[in-house]
């Protein structure tokens, strides 16, 4: 039909000189983009299906592909531009909901970009972690607010449970369904070997992970999927999802198509149904629910493991933050609106929440406020790209941050942001059994373990230069960071000055 | 003359003397003696501020909180006396002495105030005695504009004024003084704000810090002990460093050593390397006060009633030396500020990073000491 064609946006340049028509494109692509014309034995491409995931680039032994932008274009329009009718033409072919994966990609302002970090001149040495200790091991819970001594006056171990990381970077909730068991396998042998935890996102955990379950947090969420006693005694910390930064005030839709024997056992649900989370907790629809939630947790997992409450940075974001941290929660987890999916509507992935930055430096300072930032513990997340995003996220208040699209970038994704069609040629968000095979769970592993040891290494050269030898130092320390560009709102709500003052 | 909001409107960092003379036995020591001992470190101040406290001071006051107050105008002394009136009865109220000086110039109002608190208003409030002093002090110090206490404890005193620390001596005629217990400090601030608030050392009751160094973990320390009631105003380290010793031990009732441990935690190797049951209370210390760890050199001295405490940062990154001769015990940057008073002392030492060393009076002549050990 004439009115759904729809150029595609991005073209397959096949260099013939190199081209030895092995096929292997063709066997590569799930999407099938790739096929041979066999009257002239060359390779032909169907651009309308390419996703850009560069698999085929990546693996053509010639070097005979590239993928390049089109300059196909609409007339130029500063309004409606050739995304806007474009998404107009296929809702009004389909009569759906936009969907999209990942995180959200357009242009708001990214403050960590607008950010930078301090050394030390002169008055204060800064400090070289190859020739001293640079401490980057992070607790994360509740501390006590009072002190207890025993008869002989030693000081009573009142700690609430507390998570234990090497360093301040935990691998954020994925579900084994909106990725893959070999994706999982990989993340939960890196965050053992590392020292940090994985989380199992709203799916359960596969029983051949339980031996993982040290470095695992396990995920409650509105669907309930997995959860039973073991499952939550398994883990070394319980999440609770109230919401996620990609799609804040709704759920989640896992399609019977991927709920394959696996799944279904893990998630506890019939094959090939689909799995429905719904918006809210059904049981949760106030704050004190919330806190019996927390306490049921608690209660069945014997007040051994700490709780975390995850929440999407919406705009009341700290007055929230304030709620939970007095309803028995020992950490709250925070998702900013870049935050991945496995699927989104579109318009609600790019258009509802606010950035992690702000979000953060609201919630640090409103508990400081309040006297209650003892209590709980910050995590943050949506989107942490770097070590010194890291740094600034930990300056501006946080104690650790979780990665997702780091971590599967990691694994292999070249952010195509179509993991809702379940064929990921990177073998990360699907449950073909052919493409799940292609990500090698040791080789993933390594990839993981390798990211964050750069990423440790660099924390702890930006900690030495500012002259700071424990990660607490910098945590809230907002003096080590300075705005560029920003106006004197935004500074004000970051809590920094600008750069110059 | 600059005021109290100049100096506190931004961080300057500084470099810094310190020197401290104690008698474990009590004995009376002349003020004159710990302006010799830094006059030989003249070159790491700078002029820009000198200070000295001395313990023992008032016996004829000495279950009488001093005040020592910094006006810079007559309606800011209106306003906090007439704070304290309601809040206090007047034991004695006078002009701090001081001797004229070509050196030291812009001088503010310093009066100085004893105090005994109005027990029916601190029923009321549910407060003891050393909350509800702190409360006014700090009440003073972040409300009434133009007004600074810069000493609040009993039977103890701080001096401090913009000036080389031996000129700030002769200013206040400390010769005049005598105590068992004396700490000093000259300032080498990278930065002229010229306020006498500023000067060390820093004290909120009985507790007096005089500092050397920079800490790299301000800001972090600066906004969790805010949370705590304390308003950082002159938002300079130590200030920073008094609030939360005074948090630690009197708030959260922790020993001095248990103090050192938090702001000068070991290592984790280390923690990890000790023996039961000193590594869970030391982990125990790290965990339940993390944000209280201060990184970036220093070296303080901290006094109080009865003792003093020094302590260096864990990687020792600002030089401290102790020196000890008999029932006196002497601790300074250099080893020229305790040589020049005891030219022959019978041990001298440089503790190690993080390690605190902590004096105090003789059982014999222990009065209050309300730190535990």
């Amino acid at each position: 039909m004439a009115f759904d064609f729809l150029y595609p946006q991005y073209e397959i340049i096949r260099n013939p000189s190199r081209c030895t028509a092995c096929r292997l494109c063709e066997k590569q692509c799930a999407n099938g983009v790739h096929h041979m014309d066999t009257h002239s034995g060359t390779m032909l491409a169907d651009e309308s299906k390419c996703v850009a995931c560069h698999r085929c680039v990546a693996l053509c032994p010639a070097r005979a592909l590239k993928i390049v932008k089109t300059d196909h274009t609409f007339k130029e329009n500063a309004n409606w531009t050739g995304k806007t009718i474009t998404e107009i033409y296929r809702q009004a072919g389909s009569g759906g909901m936009l969907l999209s994966s990942m995180g959200n990609p357009e242009p708001y302002p990214i403050y960590w970009d607008k950010l930078l970090i301090n050394a030390s001149q002169v008055t204060n040495p800064s400090i070289d972690p190859l020739r001293e200790p640079m401490e980057t091991f992070t607790l994360l819970g509740a501390k006590p607010e009072t002190m207890m001594r025993d008869s002989l006056g030693n000081l009573v171990d009142n700690m609430p449970p507390q998570l234990r990381l090497k360093l301040p970077v935990m691998f954020s909730a994925m579900s084994y369904g909106s990725i893959s068991y070999n994706a999982h396998a990989a993340l939960a042998a890196a965050a053992t070997e590392l020292g940090t935890f994985y989380n199992t996102g709203e799916g359960g955990l596969h029983p051949d992970f339980y031996p993982y379950g040290s470095h695992t947090i396990v995920q409650v969420a509105s669907g309930r999927f997995g959860v039973h006693p073991d499952y939550l005694n398994a883990g070394a910390a319980i999440e609770i999802k109230m919401g996620q930064g990609a799609k804040p005030g709704i759920g989640g839709h896992l399609p019977g198509v991927k709920v394959g024997p696996e799944i279904s056992r893990t998630r506890m649900i019939p094959e090939g149904t689909d799995a429905i989370s719904p918006a809210p907790h059904h049981d949760i629809y106030s704050i004190e629910d919330l806190r019996q939630l927390v306490y049921s947790v608690k209660e069945a997992t014997h007040y051994q493991k700490p709780v975390i409450v995850k929440i999407a940075a919406v705009h009341n974001v700290a007055a929230i933050a304030s709620g939970i941290a007095r309803s028995g929660a020992d950490i709250i987890a925070i998702d900013g609106f870049r935050g991945g999916t496995g699927a989104a509507p579109t318009r609600i992935r790019d258009h509802v929440g606010i950035p992690i930055e702000l979000a953060l430096a609201s919630v640090d300072q409103r508990l400081r406020e309040e006297g209650i930032r003892n209590r709980v513990s910050l995590v943050v997340s949506g989107s942490i790209r770097s070590s010194s995003d890291l740094v600034k996220a930990i300056a501006l208040g946080a104690d650790a941050v979780y990665i997702g699209t780091a971590a599967l970038l990691a694994l292999g994704c070249h952010l195509c942001r179509s993991c809702q069609k379940g064929l990921c040629n990177w073998g990360i968000a699907t449950q073909r059994p052919d493409l799940v095979k292609r990500l090698n769970p040791e080789t993933g592993a390594k990839r993981l373990i390798n990211l964050l040891t750069s990423w440790d290494h660099e924390l702890k050269e930006m900690m030495g230069g500012m002259g700071i030898n424990s990660i607490e130092a910098l945590r809230g320390n907002r003096a080590m960071l300075r705005g560029i560009g920003l106006t004197q709102k935004e500074l004000d709500i970051l809590g920094v000055k600008h750069a110059g003052e | 003359m600059r005021g109290i909001h100049d100096e506190g409107s931004e961080r300057i960092p500084s470099g810094c003397a310190i020197s401290s003379i104690f008698s474990k036995s009590g004995k009376p020591i002349n003020g004159e003696r710990i302006i010799h001992s830094m006059a030989p470190m003249h070159d790491r101040s700078n002029g820009l501020g000198g200070g000295f406290a001395g313990y023992g001071i008032y016996p004829q006051h000495k279950d009488d909180y001093a005040f020592h107050v910094f006006y810079d105008h007559s309606k800011a002394q209106n306003a906090c006396e007439s704070f304290l009136k309601e809040r206090f009865c007047f034991a004695a109220s006078e002009q701090i002495p001081t001797r004229k000086l070509s050196a030291i110039t812009q001088e503010p109002i310093s009066m100085r105030y004893f105090l005994r608190p109005l027990y029916r208003r601190m029923e009321d409030l549910q407060l003891d005695e050393s909350e509800y002093v702190a409360r006014c002090v700090l009440h003073i110090n972040a409300q009434i504009d133009g007004a600074y206490v810069f000493s609040s404890g009993k039977n103890m005193g701080v001096f401090k004024a913009v000036g080389f620390p031996e000129d700030v001596g002769r200013y206040y005629r400390l010769e005049e003084y005598e105590g068992y217990c004396w700490t000093a400090h000259g300032r080498y601030p990278t930065n002229t704000p010229g306020w006498w608030g500023g000067a060390h050392p820093f004290a909120l009751l009985d507790t007096t810090v005089v500092h050397n160094g920079e800490i790299s973990s301000y800001d972090a320390n600066r906004r969790t002990i805010e949370m705590f009631g304390y308003a950082c105003t002159l938002k300079t380290d130590t200030e920073a460093i008094t609030y939360i010793i005074d948090y630690l031990t009197r708030k959260c009732g922790l020993t001095l050593s248990e103090t050192a441990g938090v702001i000068a935690a070991p290592f984790w190797s280390t923690i990890t390397a000790m023996p039961e049951p000193a590594r869970s209370q030391a982990a125990y210390l790290r965990h339940a006060f993390s944000s209280l760890l201060i990184t970036g050199p220093f070296s303080i001295i901290v006094g109080f009633t009865g003792g003093l405490m020094a302590l260096n940062d864990r990687l020792k990154l600002r030089s401290m030396v102790v020196g000890e001769k008999g029932d006196m015990v002497y601790i300074a940057s250099e080893e020229c500020a305790i040589r020049v008073i005891e030219p022959e002392p019978d041990r001298i030492w440089s503790p190690a990073g993080g390690q605190p060393v902590i004096i105090t009076l003789d059982k014999s002549c222990q009065g209050g000491d309300h730190h535990g050990l």
